[in-house]
């Protein structure tokens, strides 16, 4: 079940892609999601759409995995689409029944909607495949800094933010270990009508949390024992560091934004 | 109820990038009323292995015979209940599974998973306290309360409860004191000898290896690279030493003693086995000294 998610996994490699700075990428995904927005027309799309698939393709990971990731939001979309190519006025109407309408503006808008879903999957799909979870909470830390300024414990979100990062694999590994105990004593998970289904949750769900607390007070007491005092005055070992590619890469976005400005309608 | 696997290969998330191949073409059969251990290095695919073994995980290709059920790639997910009651599966540390309010709760869950009258299940549960060395008095306490090897002894009973034909125990020692050890390997002895159980047990200790069973799996990579009596798979040394596997403590000791000249027809396993032989060899006038003070 879970072996199929393939949301937030990491792939080792070495492409341009894998080297640039964690900040960078960050806030370079967050904006091009901004910048979807700007496209209106076929051209800017066009241009947001090649634009991707370059860096798709600089990744140097295979288009299957993009793919599969759109997979799990297949419905979501669908639903989306229909909606918007069923209810919108405008243009040539082809089809009309009630107050569904087939008309022009409703299928160039859902092709629309269905390219922005796509490029925002792919991008954010290409952030976490070639960026470690690890890293990703370093740049987020980063990114928070500022607001210091009003208070906002940073540190702490950001040493929950990694220690939950890198317990994910563990407890999902350990949900998979206590399903299969229970159900090697005869409980049947996803059967049943919603109640019946809802019961065999229990027998995971309080094992797993007895579990996490009673790790969560290891950790705790490891993570003293070996000196941690807090936030305050502790230096960094893994240190981000900006490129000339990370130059080049926001130089690139730059320029993406200002022909997207320029062709849109 | 014998369980025999043919051409079994198992692929964990095939057709993903992320697959890896976990066990390659294993053919074996695991006899009615056998004691089966499987060894092999951290990795070696026994935990894969042995999960085949009450259908928790279908083979990619080959197919497993569980009595006279047939497990295909295909088989349907439905109607596995009947296995899983025959073949109890004690997980390593399997204390985590425990979640209900009262220590007899958690033991009747099983049972009643599989239909038995909560009435019934209670009973049964009381009765396998003792069997796994409990005292009645636990039966109302939470398991939360109980100590790491309590808690063991309370999920062993769990599955036990559902009184399984085939009883799987996934490294059912680690992390127990010697004493702990010894109670719970005791324990599947005398299931095994007094209710004909069949036991699989994965284990890393090679003198309960060569104590308890009466039938050794040795894997390696995902295959299946000996398989044999203790007896045979412990006499060749340097084989295992060579897979880091290692061999009973008596096997190496016995080992040694044969390059300082000692003879072995057989290399012994067990400490009783060592002495008798090492008896015969030391000049008749010293043993009958010891014999007589």
């Amino acid at each position: 079940m879970m072996n199929k998610l393939l949301f937030g996994r990491f792939i080792p490699g070495h492409s341009l892609i894998h080297h640039l700075d964690p900040r960078n990428k960050l806030l370079l995904s967050f904006y091009f999601i901004g910048i979807i927005f700007l496209a209106n027309n076929w051209p800017t799309y066009l241009c947001l759409f090649i634009f991707t698939m370059l860096a798709v393709r600089l990744s140097g990971i295979k288009m299957s995995f993009f793919i599969r990731g759109v997979r799990p939001l297949i419905w979501l979309i669908l639903f989306t689409v229909l909606l918007q190519v069923f209810f919108t006025r405008g243009g040539t109407t082809y089809w009309s029944w009630g107050p569904i309408v087939l008309s022009q503006y409703g299928i160039v808008n859902g092709i629309y909607i269905f390219m922005r879903f796509l490029l925002i999957i792919f991008m954010s799909t290409l952030l976490t495949l070639t960026t470690q979870p690890l890293s990703l909470a370093d740049a987020i830390e980063a990114i928070l800094k500022p607001l210091r300024v009003v208070r906002f414990p940073v540190y702490e979100v950001a040493l929950m933010l990694s220690i939950a990062l890198r317990f994910v694999p563990t407890l999902m590994d350990e949900t998979e270990k206590i399903m299969n105990a229970q159900r090697a004593r005869g409980v049947d998970f996803g059967e049943g009508n919603l109640f019946q289904q809802m019961r065999a949750i229990v027998p995971l769900l309080i094992p797993l949390f007895v579990s996490s607390f009673n790790r969560a007070e290891d950790l705790a007491t490891a993570m003293e024992a070996r000196g941690y005092r807090g936030g305050e005055g502790r230096s960094k070992y893994r240190i981000l560091t900006w490129h000339m590619s990370d130059t080049w890469t926001v130089i690139a976005f730059a320029l993406l934004t200002g022909v997207l400005v320029w062709l849109r309608a | 109820m014998d369980i025999t696997f043919k051409n079994v290969a198992f692929t964990y998330q095939a057709g993903t990038p992320f697959e890896s191949q976990a066990l390659h073409d294993i053919d074996l059969t695991i006899a009615d009323h056998s004691f089966t251990a499987i060894i092999g290095h951290t990795g070696s695919g026994k935990s894969t292995l042995v999960q085949h073994l009450n259908a928790l995980l279908k083979p990619t290709s080959g197919t497993v015979t569980i009595g006279d059920r047939v497990i295909t790639p295909t088989t349907n997910n439905k109607n596995l209940k009947p296995i899983r009651k025959k073949v109890g599966m004690v997980f390593q540390f399997p204390e985590n599974q425990l979640f209900e309010e009262t220590v007899v709760k958690d033991i009747a869950f099983g049972p009643m998973n599989f239909g038995v009258a909560a009435e019934d299940a209670t009973k049964t549960a009381q009765r396998m306290l003792d069997l796994v060395g409990l005292p009645q008095e636990l039966s109302d306490r939470s398991p939360f309360d109980l100590s790491g090897g309590q808690m063991r002894r309370v999920a062993i009973a769990g599955v036990l409860a559902m009184e399984p034909e085939v009883l799987i125990l996934d490294e059912p020692t680690a992390g127990l004191d010697p004493v702990g050890r010894r109670d719970i390997m005791g324990m599947v002895e005398r299931l095994h000898r007094e209710q004909q159980l069949t036991v699989i047990l994965i284990t890393h200790h090679m003198e309960d290896v060569a104590n308890y069973a009466d039938h050794v799996i040795v894997m390696e990579h995902g295959t299946v690279v000996k398989v044999g009596a203790p007896r045979a798979v412990f006499q060749d040394v340097n084989w295992l030493q060579e897979r880091q596997l290692g061999v009973p403590e008596t096997a190496e000791f016995a080992t040694a003693l044969q390059k300082r000249g000692f003879k072995f027809s057989q290399i012994p396993l067990t400490e009783a086995e060592l002495a008798d032989a090492l008896l015969d060899q030391l000049p008749g006038e010293a043993v009958h000294q010891q014999h007589d003070e």
